[in-house]
């Protein structure tokens, strides 16, 4: 491996692992805690985002000289509202009943602070390339993190996968994970999970001593 | 940028303390330029995926709709759309047609394979736990009863009020739903009410889930709303819907 390609793939592991944006930079909670019911939500979702990512970064970059500083932050709203839109036709296209799923949160992909932090953070100081690469990076982590919540909680709340059953017709569903709460337990639980996991990795003991104030 | 050089002219000098913040300003002209460029380009995409979608989302959009009348109307073949006029006419809506007249009522009317009038079938609203509950149901001329009801769209607790779509016992309520009109066809003999769980005691009744009694409450205001509205304007006119037009 070149470091050419080397660079390449660590610009796109950057936001698929080390700034993962649902586990480290705990980033796009919105979403994150409403549609990932089910796995084929999360899904969905993740790449609805990650589209709209790629496309809105490689535009901001091209345009990255011709846009004065005053002007900056319109413009990227403008170019990530335009693909959020053609998503939405996209999604309405593919199945009406995927969008009455997914709901508001399609159009609020417009205000999803990871897709306008990376325009303002990297497109914006990047050729249209390593710009591109570094936000599908991004938009695969993101989708990691949604179907790590969507499947959990789709298994616990459900009892299916995908919409399989898994576990027959016995199954009383924990309902409570479809819901709201669910939502945020899940996460907590994975973000114990990654941090543990760091420090581990980390060579830091697994538990801090405890400050007394 | 070749103009970024005359530019420093346009800088409003800062009077004293620190001239170092002093940055330059981007001129009016670039801005405007940038934005206008944005702008014509985010316009093309849009227009594109619009339009490059268009057939695509109606077709789904009309594919839901007959799935919704297929399911409260079994027998159903083909759909056709019209609206019940606050004057008491009838008139179809054409594909593409979505405006409904002010204090019109829309419905399907279902065909079975040989073009005969397989049932009416049309959406009622009823407030739920969670937000509205939309349905669809079917109408038999016949017994004048509801045959079938199907949700169009609800945010009910699941496991909970969502049963509604799956509970046999609830869904058995609307094998024969007596909606029946008064004999001056002014509204129905009998309002369609959900009633507690075990108390149902005329066919007009629901018999509501035991837990779920506020979404079971919804879809029979839901269906008893649509049907005063519906009825008296449709039955009377019956007969000019029996065929395929």
């Amino acid at each position: 491996m070149n470091t050419a390609q080397y660079k390449t793939w660590d610009e796109f592991m950057e936001g698929v692992w080390r700034q993962n944006p649902v586990f480290v930079m705990v980033l796009g909670m919105c979403p994150t805690l409403a549609v990932t019911v089910s796995a084929i939500n999360a899904i969905s979702m993740g790449v609805a985002t990650l589209f709209v990512l790629v496309c809105s970064c490689g535009l901001v970059s091209l345009m990255r000289k011709l846009t004065p500083k005053e002007v900056r932050i319109a413009v990227y709203i403008v170019i990530i509202a335009t693909f959020v839109t053609a998503v939405d036709y996209a999604i309405q296209a593919i199945s009406l009943a995927l969008y009455d799923a997914l709901g508001a949160f399609i159009q609020l992909i417009v205000v999803n602070c990871i897709i306008l932090g990376r325009a303002e953070a990297h497109a914006a100081k990047n050729p249209p390339i390593p710009a591109m690469v570094n936000a599908a990076g991004m938009g695969v982590g993101f989708t990691i993190g949604l179907l790590a919540l969507g499947v959990v909680r789709e298994i616990l709340g459900a009892g299916t996968l995908f919409g399989v059953s898994l576990f027959g017709a016995g199954f009383q569903p924990w309902v409570i994970m479809v819901l709201p709460p669910g939502g945020f337990f899940v996460l907590g639980a994975w973000l114990l999970l990654f941090a543990w996991w760091a420090r581990r990795r980390a060579g830091l003991p697994a538990k801090e001593a405890t400050q007394h104030v | 940028m070749s103009d970024q050089s005359s530019t420093g002219k346009k800088v409003i000098p800062i009077v004293t303390a620190a001239p170092e913040i002093a940055v330059p300003v981007s001129p009016t002209g670039a801005m405007i330029r940038t934005l206008g460029l944005v702008s014509a380009i985010c316009g093309l995409i849009i227009v594109g995926a619009y339009q490059g979608t268009y057939d695509a989302v109606a077709a789904n959009k009309r594919i839901a709709t007959e799935r919704a009348v297929f399911k409260v109307l079994p027998k159903a073949k083909s759909i056709e759309e019209f609206v019940a006029q606050a004057g008491g006419g009838i008139a179809r809506v054409g594909a593409g047609d979505t405006a409904i007249p002010p204090g019109g009522v829309k419905f399907f009317a279902a065909y079975d394979e040989a073009g005969k009038l397989a049932g009416i079938a049309a959406e009622g609203v009823g407030k739920g736990y969670a937000d509205n509950v939309r349905i669809m149901f079917g109408y038999q001329p016949d017994c004048q009863c509801v045959v079938g009801i199907g949700v169009v769209a609800m945010r009910e607790t699941p496991g909970i009020g969502d049963k509604i779509i799956t509970d046999k016992d609830f869904l058995a309520n609307f094998t024969a739903l007596d909606v029946k009109l008064k004999a001056d066809l002014s509204a129905l003999a009998n309002e369609v009410k959900a009633v507690k769980h075990g108390t149902k005691t005329g066919a007009w009744q629901i018999d509501a889930i035991a837990g779920a009694t506020i979404t079971s409450r919804a879809v029979g205001k839901a269906i008893n709303d649509s049907a005063q509205a519906l009825l008296p304007r449709l039955v009377p006119k019956l007969d000019t819907l029996a065929k395929k037009s």
